[in-house]
């Protein structure tokens, strides 16, 4: 084989080998494969129930598949540092400083280097002022910019976001996804959920549709939003209502 | 009023710091914050391991726990009577009559209380914090500090709570400790002794001692609740 062009194709960071997850019979992710590498911002997007936050939790390891496989790798070997931030941010009770030193404290960071390393990640989205205060009665904005300074101080090499702005009005909308391009500047593979469109189309370099409990599709942004390659995504861009295959006779995924 | 009136004799009783009405008291903080001091050091993490830990028979004993939040104190002092009697297992130790078997009685009274609102408390909480510390990687050990810590205030409520139970009971000490004058009369069982001899001044002043500490509890527990409502949501 020597002569050849080694491939181009870059690592793999997170890969689903049909991975379903089934719940009291019921099939809520069915066969999914999805490979992301390193580079870019992947939003994935779909109607409601689509399985969405079930796939990240999935890749996250917050809960485990039914069967299939989820493999994490960073540079071709070592495991990934992930962090993930939620819908509803969850701060413990504890003035916002103490949220960063104490997920510090879980990541194994020497304490007397905690509350430095805190402070930066407070000051590089702008919660200085903010260091002391309870955490829980900051506002629902501070609090997600909150939430993201305790993932940044994590020094995370994949970033899950699972619908981190839908509670959140513009100005905070807007300070969140500057955020996310923070962590996309610095490296960080950002895997991020959205059912605001126009969200997606601002931050997506390529784009997962699911629908139905499956991944119907990965497509770079650049074509998606013109030319999705499945009907359902068609219909979704649309503002059409998408069916479940046993609900509609319009197929999901040939391409109409 | 006139000065044989016994509310005015019982005032003068506080006031003039009478030796024997503050040895009862002292006696009476003495045994009831040990009792409490005890039942937390077993009730806070036990509760806190019922909350976050599966194992059979979990739902039995978070039953039995609740329903001896409400144990009788003289069903707990005659537990405590019966182990610590001369017949009984705990026999040869000889603490029947002591201010330390009054100490064990309390705990048995208070523990099911510190054990069983702590529980609640943290199940509570680890239904809210689970996703987000299982992703900055802490397992349910490593949580259980964590979660103490971010409940602190309710704690201190149920610890509280024990600490009122505690110093208003009767029953238990008065078995255990036998309501002997110096060596374990506390304020419930002097107050019962001294209403039924009709030393009335005496029954009265402690009655008020009890009726202040109890107010207070209750204020430091107000109070609390309030700083929690303003500072942790
Ligand atoms: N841990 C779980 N146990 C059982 N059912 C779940 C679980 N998580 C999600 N579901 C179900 O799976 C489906 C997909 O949910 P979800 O991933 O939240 O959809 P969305 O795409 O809107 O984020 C829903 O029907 C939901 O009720
Ligand atoms: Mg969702």
């Amino acid at each position: 084989m020597s002569g050849l062009p080694l491939a181009s194709v870059p690592d793999p960071v997170l890969e689903l080998r049909n991975v379903s997850f089934m719940r009291s019979g019921k099939v809520l992710l069915d066969h999914g494969n999805l490979m992301l590498t390193q580079q870019g911002r992947t939003i994935i997007i779909g109607p409601n129930g689509a399985g969405k936050s079930l796939l990240m939790r999935l890749a996250h390891g917050l809960l485990e598949p039914s069967s299939g496989t989820i493999v994490c790798r960073h540079n071709g070997s070592g495991t990934p540092r992930q962090a993930m931030v939620f819908q509803r941010p969850v701060l413990l009770r504890r003035s916002s400083l103490a949220n960063v030193t104490h997920a510090l404290a879980l990541r194994g960071v020497p304490r007397r280097i905690r509350r430095n390393q805190a402070e930066q990640a407070l000051a590089r989205f702008g919660l200085t002022h903010l260091a002391q205060r309870p955490a829980r009665i900051l506002s629902g904005g501070e609090q997600q910019r909150l939430a993201l300074a305790r993932a940044w101080a994590l020094e995370p090499d994949i970033l899950f976001l699972d619908e981190p702005s839908s509670a959140l009005d513009p100005a905070a909308t807007k300070a969140v996804e500057d955020a996310v391009n923070v962590f996309f500047r610095k490296g960080t593979k950002i895997v991020m959920t959205t059912h605001d469109l126009g969200q997606a189309r601002r931050l997506a370099d390529e784009v997962v549709f699911m629908c139905c409990g499956r991944i119907l599709e990965r497509t770079p942004a650049a074509t998606f939003f013109d030319t999705p390659t499945t009907v359902a995504a068609a219909a979704f861009l649309r503002g059409e209502l998408v069916l479940a295959p046993w609900e509609s006779p319009t197929p999901l995924t040939t391409n109409g | 009023m006139n000065s044989h009136d016994p509310f005015t004799l019982a005032l003068s009783l506080i006031l003039s710091g009478d030796p024997g009405l503050f040895g009862i008291i002292q006696l009476s903080l003495q045994v009831s914050l040990s009792a409490v001091l005890v039942a937390s050091l077993i009730g806070l993490p036990l509760g806190a391991a019922i909350a976050l830990f599966r194992f059979p028979g979990r739902g039995l004993v978070i039953t039995l726990l609740n329903a001896l939040m409400g144990l009788p104190p003289v069903v707990a002092g005659l537990l405590v009577y019966l182990s610590l009697s001369r017949a009984g297992p705990l026999g040869q130790f000889g603490l029947l009559f002591t201010p330390t078997a009054m100490v064990i009685a309390q705990t048995l009274l208070v523990l099911p209380i510190i054990a069983a609102l702590t529980r609640q408390a943290i199940e509570d909480l680890w239904e809210e914090y689970r996703e987000q510390l299982q992703s900055m990687g802490s397992g349910r050990v490593r949580a259980i500090p964590t979660l103490l810590w971010d409940a602190r205030i309710t704690l201190t409520t149920a610890v509280l709570a024990g600490f009122g139970r505690a110093s208003a009971e009767v029953g238990a000490v008065l078995i255990v400790g036998g309501n002997i004058e110096g060596v374990t009369r506390v304020m419930t069982t002097a107050i019962a002794l001294e209403t039924s001899k009709g030393d009335l001044p005496l029954a009265l002043a402690l009655g008020l001692v009890l009726l202040a500490l109890v107010a207070a509890v209750n204020a430091v527990a107000y109070l609390l609740g309030q700083a929690s409502r303003r500072h942790m949501q």
